[in-house]
């Protein structure tokens, strides 16, 4: 049995623990709304492009001149993961969920016989890539720096990839990240962002007799190349604030857990340490009267 | 005559969201006023102002946008921008 020294340490210590949890909770949680805000901000934006994009794609024939953002290389063979995590860790299983999702979905596309290649945005998807697919990570985004995705970290991020969508033969580009839904559901989610896909439609839908008689101000192809960049950077964009808000509920859910756990705990090493207390009192008791009774 | 629904969104929030008179937005291809009921259109903007009129005679509203696109469908006018500041 542990002495009443020890147990008093792990009381001290357990109730330490509890005071961090409990901080970094209501941190997480006075950021979350912030965050929560910014996600569903960005919303609308992403929607309409993405509306739009998929309205002009299913207009414009795939051709050899059509840009290769929006029809692909006509291969599938390299595929490109994009992971977005967070960068820190202390928010439950957050971080762990994505990466999961991420690699279900490169382990299915090696059995198919594809190549698949990483591209690392936040700190905590490294280390398990770096494990199971040890060469195929081609360049990590460090947002360590970054308090709250900006537009710009959006936009140096799509460029980037972009330029290594055209240079080094990648063929799809897919995005892991998780959706916010509420504080305690984020759900992971990797979703294709080149090529784009067109929204599925029947074809002689009424939806096309309408879009035929749009004007386009310059023409549809002059439209997609200023469009199709603007909508990836919007999509990582959309990511990155999913993610923090994702993040920041996790992490509150995760802590407030945590702070009660270590409640329960106190109250556990409280009792037995009480109990000690006095089979000890007790004990030296039981020796003083025995030692009375002898005299 | 029926007002046209207005809508400015940049990648931060909705900027606004009105029923207004006539909007004029910084097309690459020139300015073109948009009033309800316009036929389905979409351009690219350049960088400049839109001029939100309210009502018909009235001083416009002005609105700077940067990195824009505009779509006009049976929903209304849609401007897409990257930023927009008063």
């Amino acid at each position: 049995m542990a002495s009443l020294k020890a147990l008093k340490g792990r009381i001290a210590s357990v109730k330490s623990t509890q005071k961090i949890t409990k901080a970094l909770n209501m941190v997480a949680a006075a950021k979350l709304r912030r965050a929560t805000q910014r996600a569903q901000a960005g919303r609308p934006y992403a929607e309409r492009l993405t509306g739009v994009v998929g309205s002009i794609a299913s207009r414009v024939a795939p051709g050899p001149q059509s840009p290769k953002l929006l029809t692909g290389t006509g291969r599938d063979d390299t595929h490109l993961i994009v992971l977005a995590t967070g960068d820190r860790g202390l928010a439950g299983a957050f971080n762990s969920n994505i990466v999961r999702a991420a690699r279900r979905k490169a382990d299915d596309l090696v059995q198919q016989g594809k190549t698949v290649l990483f591209y690392i945005v936040g700190r905590k998807g490294r280390p398990v890539i770096q494990r199971v697919y040890p060469k195929a990570i081609i360049a990590q985004h460090d947002t360590t720096e970054m308090k709250a995705p900006s537009y710009a970290d959006a936009q140096a991020i799509a460029t980037d990839l972009i330029d290594r969508y055209t240079t080094d033969g990648i063929d799809v580009v897919h995005l892991a990240f998780a959706n916010f839904r509420s504080t305690l559901v984020q759900e992971p989610v990797v979703e294709q962002i080149i090529p784009v896909r067109p929204p599925a439609q029947d074809a002689g839908q009424p939806a096309n007799a309408s879009l035929a008689a749009v004007e386009y101000e310059p023409d549809e192809e002059e439209i997609l190349a200023d469009l199709l960049p603007r909508n990836i950077t919007i999509q990582i964009y959309r990511a990155l604030l999913e993610n923090q808000a994702g993040f920041y509920g996790s992490q509150m859910t995760a802590m407030d857990n945590a702070t009660r756990n270590a409640g329960d705990m106190i109250n556990r090493l409280s009792i037995q340490y009480n109990r000690q207390r006095q089979a000890v009192i007790t004990t030296e008791l039981i020796e003083i009267i025995s030692g009375a009774e002898a005299l | 005559m029926a007002d046209l629904h207005f809508e400015l969104v940049t990648p931060d929030r909705q900027v606004m969201s009105d029923d207004v008179h006539m909007v004029v937005v910084p097309g690459v291809e020139g300015d073109s006023g948009i009033m309800a009921g316009h036929a389905p259109y979409m351009t690219t903007l350049k960088n400049g102002e839109l001029a939100v009129y309210r009502s018909a005679g009235t001083q416009p509203e002005r609105i700077a946008v940067t990195g824009g696109f505009a779509e006009v469908s049976d929903r209304g006018l849609t401007v897409l921008a990257e930023s927009a500041g008063e």
